[in-house]
Parts: structure tokens; C-alpha cells; sequence
């Protein structure tokens, strides 16, 4: 019977219904991921940087290809004594003053040199590999920490809350690179023992379980505040109602509604990350040489920039391009998911 | 106001001495090997390890150590092992010049983040808002350490325009010691200017369309007026937030890049120095000194702000 309302018939077929009225309809409903993508298409920018992101990860993946087919040495292989042929002239990697030579814009030492000889390019996409993995893994880890803490203080509220608010405040009292430095040369002396696994002190593991700790507040912060608001939520007291237990309501119901933000946050953890990574290996605190990085090498370059500024240029502007891509693409998905949030964290 | 303030104070004292415990396991128990030979530093004898076993207590329980240690650090008893020196004499030396880098660079970047935060939002959308974006950007994705030797090395020992690092003493003369900070000033700024600068534009394209700033332009107030009388006084309050913690962060040594690039020899250069040579009191010594700067300075802004806006007080 047409006359029967719409209304009775849905609640009794339940929300499949609304989805096939509106196809009858020809209408389409479009969900915030489906909007926010949107929005992120039509920002030409956004996408551009994020582009240039994927590239630079693939061009220091491909690492190796490069080393072997093309300037024929590894990342630590020294050429001391070696010369080389540029424009039809023989001339020494390194000068007989120490001086290395600058770009040459050949396979062979494309970029140049460095004091011990190595290929800057070489080291450079090496390099390349240690700092993005260091920041993607670091940003995982933070990111990881924060989901837990942020769900188990603003769910459980309480005690709970308290000790985990207050845990994050202290931290939050130490600068990030005065906190990493300081983890950075603890663990560094001895390296770390946990349980059964004993970790060297010059393992990239140290760096990323200090960068990753550190940025921990930033993310466990916001996240705990939204999950306080959320928990009030009907759909929470409904799951309740259907006899959900904690973890269930925590990871099945809240995380969800967490993801814009943990999304927005991921990409903008990584940039901080390498920044951070970069500024503990420029003071001995990260990556170990002769281990390559982008700080480490601008580290190094930095102490010769008067006779070799290609040391400091090249790994500093790689670096400044992969933060900015980050940094920018960060922001194209912050204004397409959630513009209202406000992101910030300090490097 | 008083009850506050007297909160405020009990959970700034409660702060301070978890951040010191953390220090303490930081340096003292985290660390898998013998803290005695890593404070003795590279190559130590027999007799120094043991010296300094029976100086800081590590023979004894955990308790006892923490307590040593603190009342090391609080009495000035600490000393360098590697240069013999007194830790507290050296950050007494290091204060004033990591105070002139903090101050001026605080002023410098809070200056030029309103101007182009500002400038930014009334331009939202055009070109010059697109451009100081961009900027800022970039300014937010380069390390200080390294925009910092590149200023240094053109700008002062390539072009000679500036002094190449270092410091000259206020009172031996105060034109070479602006003269010489203009570039760390500079160079510290930059991050700052990139972040503040956006955060205010944002607030003021928030805050324009308020009620009030409606009314304020309905009662024929001039443009400018409503700019900086209304719009810029509503958006500062979470800047000033920002910038009370930065401040903290800067006075208390945390440009600990810059001072090294620049050569500046404040407080920061000295831990960075001490990292270098895995020298452990003075680097216990800066990290707890800079974390209470940024607790105390914290807790003043929380006051500022209760007294400010009564609604936090209430909380």
C-alpha cells in the first residue's frame, strides 16, 4: 500500500533502505572521506608536493641502482688517492690540500666529493634512505604511542587520565631537542636493553625510538581532548547499550573518528621527524658516522664549508625539499579533512 | 586570583621535580652500561672510575643516587669531566649571551609574524598572501643549523657584510654586539616568523567575522581601526601563549643550533659542546635548566592569562 509511511517501512529494513531509496533517486551521498578527497583533488599544490614527496622516496630507494650502475662505488668507499677525468682533464677527487672537488656533473662524482673521497651523490641518496626512514618509522612509533595513551586517558578519564596528562605534561616541559639530545647521548653510551634484545648505541634504532618518543605529546594531547568529547557521543552510548566492552568501544567506535586528525598529523610528524633527525645528527646525538643521513652529512659538510659548500648546499636543500613536500602536502590534507584543526609542532 | 596563583604554583613545583627525576633516569639508569666509566669520559684510570663511583653515590640504592645528584646540581657542586671546570660558573658565563640572542630574536620574530600574518589575512586569497605562505613554509621546513651556516658563510665570510660568528661583550661595545647578533637574530627567527605568522593569519580570518568586528565596521570605523583595535587584540591571546613558551624555550638555552653555528658561546653552544665530548654533568646540568625556564615561564603565562580572562581561573 502506498499510503504506508516511508518512515515505518525504513525502520523496520533499516539503514539499507535510505541507501536504496537514494539509488532509486538517482541520489548519491557522499561521505566526509569522499568530500575531503575531493577537496584535496582540486588542490593542484598540494598534490604537486605530495607528488614530489613520492618521487624523492623512490629516487633514494632506487639507491643501489645508482651506486652500482652509474658511479660505480658505495656510500663509505673512499677515493683518497684516486683521480678523475673531467672535460678531457685528470684531476685529483681529493687536492693535495684536502679540498675535495665540487660537482662535476658526471656519473662519477655527479655532486662532487666529500673530505674522505666519497661520493656526495652516493652518500646522498644513502643518506636519503636512513633520514626518510628514520622520520616515516619515528612518525609510526609517535603515532602508535599517541592512539594508546590519547584512548586509554580521555576513555577511562580518571585516574588514568591524570597519570597519563601528567606524564605528557613533563614531558612537554622539555624541549624536543633538548629531550632527544639527551636520550640520544644516553643511549647512545650503551645502548638499550630490553628485556632480551639488547640494541647497539650506533643503531638507527636509537634515533628512531628517541624522535619517536619525543614528538609523543604533541599527538596524545589532541587526541585525548577529541576522545573526551567523543565519548559523550550517542553513537558510543549506543554500542554501550549493545554491550560493548571497553576495547571494542575504543578501537572499534572512537579510533575511527580519530583518523582525520591522526591522518592530518602523520605527514606532518614525518617532516618533523627528519628535521629533528637532522638537528640531533648535526650535534651527535643521531645517526653515527660513517653511517650516512642527511644531518650527518651537513654535519660534515658545515665543518668545510669555507673550502667545500657543496657539502652543506646539497644534503640541505635535499633535506629542505622533502620537509617542504611534506609540509605542504601536510597542509593541502589538513584543509581537506579538517580544516578547523590547528597543527602545530616544533622542530 | 591568590587561590590560583598558589595552584598554579604547587603544580609548577610538582613539574619541576618530575622533570628532575626524569633527568636523573635519563642519565643515570636508562643508559646500559656503568655510569661511573661513561661520566669518567674517553680513556679514564682504574682510580678516577672508582673517585667518581664514591662521589655520586652509585655504589648506593637508587634513592640515594637521585638524591646526590640533585643536591649536586642545586648546590653548584657539578664539574665538567673533561675540562675539570664548575658547571655553574661556565652557565653563569654562557647566561648574558644567550639572553641577548633570546630577547632580540623573541622581539624580531614576533614583530614580523604580525606584520605578515596580518598582512597576510587582509590579502587572503591574493598573490602576497599566497607568496608569505609560501615563505613561511619554507621558512618552517629548513633546519636553523643549516640556513644558519649558509648565512654565515656568505653573508659574513664570503660578501664580508657581516661578522663571521662570534660574540663582543654589550659593555665593550654595543653597535659590534648588535652588529654581531643581527644574523643569529636572524637566523632563530626565521622558524618562529614561518609558524606565528601562520597561526595568526588564521586567527584573524577567524576572528573577522565576528559580531563585533561587524558592528565596529557598522559604526564607520575606519579600516586600520578595526584591523589592529579590534581584529589583531582578539587574535594575539594564542600567540602570546606560543610565544611565552618559545621565549621560555630560547632564554633557558634551547637554541643550542644556533649558538653552535654561530658561535655565540651562550649556554646551548656549551651543551652542544659537552654532548660532543659525551661529557654528562654538564649536559644533566642544561637539560634541567632549561626545562624549569620553560616550566616557570609557562606557569607565569598561565597567571597572565587567569588574570586576563576570569572564566580560567574558575576551572
Amino acid at each position: 500500500m502506498a499510503t504506508e509511511p516511508a518512515t515505518t517501512d525504513q525502520a523496520f529494513r533499516g539503514p539499507a533502505a535510505f541507501e536504496e531509496e537514494a539509488r532509486r533517486e538517482g541520489v548519491h551521498g557522499v561521505g566526509p572521506w569522499k568530500l575531503g578527497f575531493r577537496r584535496l583533488r582540486r588542490n593542484k599544490v598540494a598534490l604537486f608536493f605530495g607528488f614530489v614527496f613520492i618521487l624523492l622516496v623512490a629516487v633514494c630507494v632506487a639507491a643501489p641502482l645508482w651506486a652500482d650502475r652509474v658511479a660505480h662505488t658505495g656510500p663509505d668507499e673512499n677515493h683518497l688517492t684516486d683521480t678523475i677525468v673531467v672535460d678531457g682533464e685528470e684531476k685529483n677527487v681529493v687536492a693535495l690540500d684536502g679540498v675535495p672537488i665540487g660537482p662535476t656533473w658526471q656519473g662519477e662524482f655527479f655532486l662532487g666529493a666529500d673530505k674522505n673521497g666519497r661520493d656526495v651523490m652516493v652518500r646522498l641518496l644513502y643518506g636519503g634512505r636512513n633520514s626518510l626512514l628514520i622520520g616515516v618509522t619515528a612518525a609510526f612509533m609517535t603515532t602508535v604511542l599517541s592512539i594508546i595513551l590519547g584512548l586509554l586517558a580521555g576513555f577511562f578519564r580518571g585516574r588514568t587520565d591524570t597519570a597519563i596528562r601528567s606524564l605528557l605534561d613533563v614531558m612537554w616541559s622539555f624541549p624536543v631537542v633538548i629531550l632527544g639530545v639527551a636520550l640520544g647521548v644516553a643511549l647512545a653510551l650503551g645502548g638499550l636493553q630490553l628485556g632480551p634484545i639488547v640494541i647497539s648505541g650506533d643503531s638507527l634504532l636509537i634515533p628512531i625510538f628517541v624522535i619517536g618518543l619525543v614528538y609523543v605529546p604533541y599527538l596524545a594531547r589532541p587526541l585525548r581532548g577529541q576522545v573526551l568529547s567523543l565519548r559523550e557521543k550517542e553513537f558510543v552510548e549506543a554500542a554501550r547499550a549493545q554491550g560493548a566492552g571497553p576495547l571494542r568501544l575504543m578501537f572499534g567506535e572512537l579510533l575511527p573518528n580519530l583518523a582525520s586528525t591522526i591522518l592530518v598529523f602523520f605527514t606532518l610528524l614525518i617532516a618533523n621527524a627528519i628535521l629533528l633527525e637532522a638537528a640531533l645528527s648535526f650535534l651527535g646525538a643521531g645517526v653515527r658516522p660513517p653511517n650516512p643521513s642527511w644531518g650527518t652529512m651537513i654535519d660534515e659538510g658545515v665543518e668545510r664549508i669555507a673550502t667545500a659548500p657543496h657539502l652543506t648546499i646539497v644534503p640541505g636543500l635535499m633535506l629542505v625539499l622533502t620537509v617542504l613536500s611534506l609540509n605542504v602536502f601536510g597542509d593541502g590534507v589538513r584543509d581537506a579533512l579538517d580544516p578547523r584543526a590547528k597543527v602545530r609542532l616544533e622542530a | 586570583m591568590a587561590r590560583f596563583v598558589v595552584r598554579r604554583l604547587i603544580q609548577m613545583v610538582l613539574v619541576l621535580f618530575a622533570v628532575s627525576v626524569i633527568t636523573f633516569l635519563i642519565f643515570n639508569v636508562i643508559p646500559n652500561s656503568d655510569p661511573a666509566v661513561r661520566m669518567a669520559g674517553r680513556q679514564p684510570t682504574e682510580t678516577q672510575i672508582e673517585a667518581i663511583r664514591r662521589e655520586w653515590g652509585f655504589d648506593e640504592n637508587i634513592v640515594v643516587q637521585y638524591y646526590t645528584t640533585m643536591k649536586k646540581v642545586f648546590t653548584g657542586d657539578l664539574q665538567s669531566y673533561v675540562t675539570q671546570l664548575p658547571v655553574d660558573d661556565e652557565i653563569k658565563k654562557g647566561l648574558p649571551r644567550t639572553f641577548a640572542l633570546a630577547i632580540g630574536a623573541a622581539l624580531l620574530w614576533m614583530f614580523v609574524a604580525i606584520c605578515f600574518g596580518l598582512y597576510s589575512a587582509v590579502k587572503a586569497g591574493k598573490f602576497a598572501d599566497r607568496f608569505l605562505t609560501i615563505l613561511a613554509l619554507i621558512g618552517i621546513s629548513m633546519p636553523v643549523f643549516w640556513i644558519g651556516a649558509l648565512m654565515n658563510y656568505y653573508l659574513g665570510f664570503k660578501w664580508g657584510l657581516f661578522p663571521n660568528g662570534g660574540y663582543v661583550e654589550f659593555t665593550e661595545d654595543p653597535v659590534d654586539w648588535f652588529y654581531h647578533l643581527i644574523l643569529p637574530w636572524t637566523a632563530l627567527a626565521i622558524l618562529f616568523i614561518g609558524f606565528y605568522s601562520r597561526v595568526l593569519r588564521s586567527n584573524v580570518l577567524d576572528t573577522i567575522n565576528e559580531d563585533y568586528v561587524r558592528t565596529a565596521r557598522a559604526k564607520g570605523l575606519s579600516e586600520r581601526q578595526i584591523m589592529i583595535r579590534h581584529v589583531l587584540r582578539n587574535s594575539m591571546i594564542p600567540i602570546i601563549t606560543l610565544w611565552g613558551l618559545d621565549f621560555g624555550f630560547v632564554l633557558g638555552g634551547g637554541a643550542i643550533l644556533t649558538e653552535t653555528v654561530f658561535d655565540l658561546q651562550g649556554v646551548g653552544q656549551y651543551a652542544a659542546d659537552s654532548i660532543a665530548q659525551l661529557d654528562v654533568p654538564p649536559v644533566l646540568a642544561v637539560t634541567m635548566f632549561t626545562a624549569f625556564f620553560i616550566v616557570l615561564l609557562n606557569a607565569i603565562v598561565d597567571v597572565i592569562y587567569a588574570y586576563l580572562d576570569p572564566r580560567i581561573r574558575l576551572q
